[in-house]
């Protein structure tokens, strides 16, 4: 087996292949990440930049308590978010549960969201702690449901021990269970990898091995998607590109909550990857608080005051 | 469409720029003559007209400082200086903005780096000085260390005001009193300074401001009543007043010239790498003394180096230094422009390859490109001369010690920088530098705490930190 003639799959490879890529300087990372947060963004590109990031939201529900009510609700709400202006895009995609995705997906499909696509999170999300035979079903699951596209957490302990081998089988498995029918996002859960250099490993270990996302967290961890990790993994991604003419995409997801936070991801990604980066297809912002503050700085740029929040919805 | 960035000029309602200025002479602003403008380099926009100091408006400041020093200042207690000191250090902080916003228009720096960088540490070198004043017999200078008395500073125009800060904090903490020449190009933040004396109320005759340019900077080298001269500025100048004091009991300080090394090891963390050549050359145009104008590259990762390095470099910001997403502002005047634009041309004339990323620049004003120049060699004109603008040359070594004699064969000896992942490849190199500043993957990051001075032609004595202090004080018993 040989994946994009990098690497053949083998734990000696794969180690030989993570241990030569250059170190992450965490003072020099951290720094050109807070410079990028002071790029200031004003009006027409606020506003294209609001827009933008709606497009890009995955509207994720991931409790225990979920309900198939508010997993309708928010399908509506990711259809149209807000139903007095349909002027405004509609988001990514919504991220659910593998139990909820078929009533996600029969409820979009019968608002008229066709076009909008029902992301699972997989692999015994959020730990990752199954059998691979539990992980492969879970997918299979989500899939035959209706689910376009497939977040998966990778086996922590795994790489932290340093069985890059084992975390590498894991997404190539699951890779050939989405085949073509659903996109593969790897998540990292980058605050239990705790250093760059481990986001950086982590990023070539998914790309290489089939992610067509590479994705910081869970949201159920913090520190989630910080300036600096998205950073490191937008390098990866463009790197990537260079080495191989793949493009992948990232997806910071945990923390990011306001339209500010996601305006400095823009900025991050616009003056590391490029541009091209810049559509839903490449970028992703996986929240849920996120869209109702874009919203409501959406209408403010309208009517030069902040509404009361009532004006939006709360699910 | 692609995320273009809208226009987000900071405004420069804030700053209220006079017509004229005189000197500030005694604790007050006096009429000058012979009056020159001081322009808006990003627009040549006249901001006021500046007086060129004479022998006599000279004479004048120094008097006041001699009086000032016997009668107030050496007689008040350090406890009381400081508290002076940090006076002026927080009507500094109160006003950050406006002085960020007059030295952008004077000088052509980003905001970005005037609000972020200039006047943050200007604060902190009056804080951290004060802090000093009441502590000198702990500086290492004996018990009960001395002033010198009057100090004559000159400074450039590429920091203005920080330049101000670095001289006059530490003057005024050990009990000297100050006489100060701005730049001829940027001298409106150091006369707003002079404001910044009346409010905290220092005593008259502390701190005298004399603007002009070379002739009046002369004036101050050769009075008599000066005893020490701080001088940051070119080699060339320096030269010249180490010759006129030459004789004389007048100590000095001289912050010069440099060709700063930037040395990568192949094991270097490449994208921070990156990050650090592009702050090492084009933080302030590249108008810093210890820029790391010469790229150091080992030979197996200088391609990949470089190709990041234009691709980093085409997200360069070039524009509106009152701009705040500006990465790159304006040539300080039309002279640099000139000695960049003659000494880039060198480069081409020796065979060096040059590249820019493509930028929009405007016809009024000073404007140059980021721009590298790869092929250069130890002959090259280009690796030799500091050219004191955005132009970096990219030279190769193959082994370490080939690396530190290309970084050491040079009469300049300011700065250097060092990049590699690897701790004790780090001690060895900068133990072998011959440079007064070296940084360790990272480059022109500075702080009050940290002494900064050259080797060789890069001048003489350190400021700031401990050391600093020695250069304003006679040793104690």
């Amino acid at each position: 087996m040989s994946f994009y003639g990098i690497v053949d799959g083998s734990e000696g490879s794969l180690k030989n292949f993570l241990s030569q890529l250059p170190g992450v300087d965490q003072v020099g990372a951290e720094a050109r990440a807070a410079m990028l947060a002071t790029r200031s963004i004003k009006t027409t590109s606020k506003r294209w930049a609001i827009d933008t990031a709606i497009s890009m939201v995955d509207l994720t529900t991931l409790e225990g308590a979920d309900t198939t009510g508010k997993v309708r609700a928010l399908c509506t709400k990711a259809v149209r978010p807000d139903p007095t202006d349909l002027t405004i895009p509609s988001v990514g995609a919504v991220c659910v549960y593998n139990d909820m995705v078929l009533i996600a997906r029969t409820h979009l499909d019968s608002i008229g969201g066709k076009h909008v696509p029902v992301a699972a999170v997989s692999t015994a999300f959020p730990s990752g702690r199954a059998s691979m035979e539990v992980k492969i079903q879970d997918t299979q699951d989500a899939i035959d449901a209706g689910a376009a596209e497939i977040d998966m957490v990778i086996d922590r302990g795994a790489f932290l021990s340093g069985k890059f081998g084992l975390v590498f089988d894991e997404i190539v498995k699951i890779r050939e269970v989405c085949g073509d029918r659903a996109h593969l996002k790897v998540i990292f859960e980058t605050g239990e990898l705790v250093t760059y250099d481990n986001v950086r490993k982590a990023s070539y270990l998914a790309m290489l091995a089939g992610a067509d996302f590479i994705k910081t967290s869970t949201g159920k961890v913090a520190p989630a998607a910080t300036p600096p990790v998205v950073l490191v993994m937008l390098e990866a991604v463009r790197d990537f590109y260079a080495m191989t003419n793949r493009r992948i995409g990232v997806k910071p997801a945990g923390g990011i909550r306001n339209t500010k936070d996601a305006i400095k991801q823009l900025v991050l990604v616009n003056e590391t990857a490029g541009p091209e980066w810049l559509t839903p297809e490449f970028f992703r912002i996986g929240a849920s608080a996120l869209l109702n503050d874009l919203l409501m700085q959406r209408m403010k740029m309208d009517d030069g005051y902040y509404a009361s929040p009532n004006y939006v919805t709360i699910d | 469409m692609t995320f273009e960035y809208a226009p987000a000029p900071e405004s420069r309602a804030i700053v209220s720029i006079k017509p004229k200025y005189g000197h500030f002479i005694d604790g007050k602003f006096v009429n000058g003559r012979n009056h020159f403008a001081t322009i808006n380099p990003a627009t040549e926009e006249v901001l006021s007209q500046i007086a060129l100091g004479s022998a006599s408006d000279v004479d004048k400041a120094v008097i006041a400082a001699q009086k000032a020093y016997t009668k107030t200042w050496s007689k008040l207690s350090g406890k009381e200086r400081g508290k002076y000191l940090y006076r002026i250090a927080r009507i500094l902080q109160e006003r950050a903005r406006e002085f960020a916003v007059l030295e952008t228009l004077d000088n052509g720096k980003p905001i970005r780096e005037t609000r972020d960088i200039d006047i943050p540490l200007v604060a902190a070198h009056f804080f951290y000085h004060a802090g000093w004043a009441d502590k000198l017999d702990y500086a290492g200078m004996g018990k009960s260390p001395k002033p010198h008395g009057v100090a004559g500073q000159i400074i450039p125009w590429n920091f203005p005001l920080l330049m101000l800060a670095w001289k006059v904090a530490p003057a005024l903490a050990t009990g000297n009193t100050v006489v100060l020449k701005p730049a001829e190009t940027t001298s409106l933040t150091a006369l707003l300074f002079a404001e910044v004396c009346q409010q905290a109320e220092l005593p008259d005759g502390v701190v005298n401001i004399v603007t002009g340019d070379g002739s009046t900077g002369s004036a101050i080298v050769n009075h008599a009543g000066i005893h020490k001269i701080a001088f940051t500025g070119s080699t060339e100048v320096g030269k010249k007043i180490a010759r006129a004091i030459a004789g004389t009991n007048k100590k000095a300080t001289l912050e010069l010239g440099g060709k700063g090394a930037n040395i990568v090891f192949d094991d270097a963390p490449i994208d921070e790498t990156v990050e650090g050549i592009v702050n090492g050359i084009f933080f302030n145009q590249g108008h810093v003394c210890c820029a790391g104008s010469r790229l150091i590259l080992q030979e197996g990762i200088a391609d990949e180096i470089t190709e990041k390095l234009k691709a980093r470099m085409s997200k360069i910001r070039v524009g509106d230094p009152l701009d705040k997403n500006t990465d790159l502002g304006a040539i300080n005047s039309r002279e640099q422009l000139a000695k960049i634009h003659e000494l880039s041309a060198a480069g081409d004339a020796e065979g060096a390859e040059r590249w820019s990323p493509s930028c929009n620049l405007s016809d009024k004003g000073y404007w140059f490109a980021p721009t590298i120049f790869t092929g250069v060699t130890q002959a090259h004109r280009i690796a030799r001369e500091e050219i004191f603008g955005p132009v970096l040359s990219i030279l190769t070594f193959r082994t370490p010690q080939e690396a530190i004699e290309k970084a050491n064969n040079t009469p300049f000896g300011l700065s250097a920088g060092v990049w590699s992942e690897k701790g004790s490849r780090i001690l060895w190199a900068t133990q072998q530098l011959r440079a007064g500043v070296i940084w360790a993957n990272t480059f022109n990051k500075f702080d009050p705490t940290s002494p900064f001075g050259g080797y060789k032609e890069s001048g003489w004595g350190r400021e700031g930190g401990k050391h600093g202090l020695a250069s304003y004080l006679k040793e104690g018993k």
